[in-house]
């Protein structure tokens, strides 16, 4: 029962004082116009998924080739794009919006996102390498990785030898990070803890796959319904107008 | 306001705390809600404020310090902390600096802080 998972900015970090007085530290994340934007399908393309869009793009930036994708699913040229592997029967119709309420408050996600880059980093940030010795005849070379192999046999050093070099700005997923809330008006979904990446970042968020899944989980997802629509909209104005006075 | 900064106004508003208007140098008294198995009860921690952080926010924190049988004290509280039953200022006092982390050298007679006895409450 391979259902969606959606794509999301994350907002930033904040924290919420509950009733029994425990503080939890979340992340907000952000579903922004999240669409289907197409669907593959097992006759047509061999595997079945869904195609989601987020974000709102302009169209004079849109490539004329994806404006024709966008134009056939009839939804707005999307900013971020990622596909995610459903069953045939989760399937969800193209056009469709969904909302926050796709995920039960106290469940478990797998959370991926392009990490912090950081630059070129020695062996002892980016591989956790203990270094050399404060003293002891140690000169000038504290942080550095010491040695890198034998001596004439093998006479090289071997391929995937942990050395300093780029380190962060690749994809990393984090496993089981609970839902603390969701805000289905606004979009919201709170997860405890971090999350990769940066402010502003798209991340992928998928049910745990080392978790159970809940039992009342929407099937194939929750979708915002053209009435619900109609009156998340003046909600969203209170929530603009509160926000400027 | 980006959503975020929204979210804590409304959480904010949401516990309806009222914090009473202290700052580093007063005197203070914490009720701290202890959960001991089932039973719930208030403790009391009375000491001077040496430190505020973090302004009005979600994230604010306070430091009180005390002398617990000749040792001292300092705990850090969370300004909006759901186990604080009560705020309660027991003497202003008047000093120089915002953070009085200068305390923890001093013992006895030059550790103390003088009271403002004509103190104005700030306007709500």
């Amino acid at each position: 029962m391979l259902r969606s998972g959606v794509i999301a900015k994350k907002l930033g970090m904040t924290r919420l004082f509950l009733e029994d007085g425990k503080q939890v530290p979340v992340t907000v994340l952000q579903l922004d116009n999240l669409q289907v934007v197409a669907q593959r399908t097992a006759e047509k393309d061999g595997y079945t998924a869904v195609q989601l869009g987020a974000g709102v793009a302009k169209a004079k930036r849109t490539t004329a080739a994806m404006r024709g994708h966008f134009a056939k699913a009839n939804v707005a040229p999307k900013r971020k794009i990622a596909e995610f592997r459903v069953s045939p029967e989760n399937l969800i119709d193209v056009g469709a919006e969904i909302s926050a309420a796709h995920y039960a408050e106290g469940q478990y996600v797998d959370i991926a996102g392009t990490s912090l880059g950081k630059g070129f980093a020695g062996a002892m940030k980016r591989h956790n390498f203990g270094g050399l010795r404060a003293s002891h005849g140690v000169s000038v070379s504290h942080r550095s990785h010491g040695s890198t192999g034998q001596c004439q046999d093998p006479g090289k050093v071997f391929k995937g030898k942990k050395m300093a070099g780029h380190l962060g700005s690749v994809r990393v997923t984090t496993q089981n990070i609970q839902v603390v809330r969701t805000d289905a008006d606004r979009g919201l979904i709170m997860v405890k803890g971090s999350v990769p990446g940066s402010k502003g970042g798209w991340v992928t968020i998928k049910d745990a796959v080392k978790k159970p899944l809940p039992k009342d989980l929407p099937m194939p997802a929750a979708i915002k319904s053209a009435a619900s629509a109609v009156e998340a909209a003046p909600a969203a104005d209170v929530a603009v107008e509160g926000g400027e006075a | 306001m980006d959503i975020i900064a929204q979210l804590e106004a409304e959480q904010i508003a949401s516990l309806g705390k009222k914090i009473p208007d202290f700052k580093a140098g007063d005197t203070v008294r914490v009720g701290f809600k202890v959960t001991e198995g089932t039973r719930t009860r208030v403790q009391n921690y009375e000491g001077v404020v040496i430190s505020r952080k973090g302004g009005d926010t979600i994230a604010a924190s306070f430091t009180v310090r005390k002398i617990s049988f000749g040792e001292g004290v300092e705990r850090v509280f969370p300004l909006y902390s759901t186990n604080i039953e009560a705020i309660e200022v027991v003497r202003r006092g008047r000093v120089r600096r915002a953070k009085l982390y200068y305390l923890r050298d001093r013992r006895g007679k030059s550790a103390r802080i003088a009271e403002v006895t004509n103190y104005k409450e700030k306007a709500e």
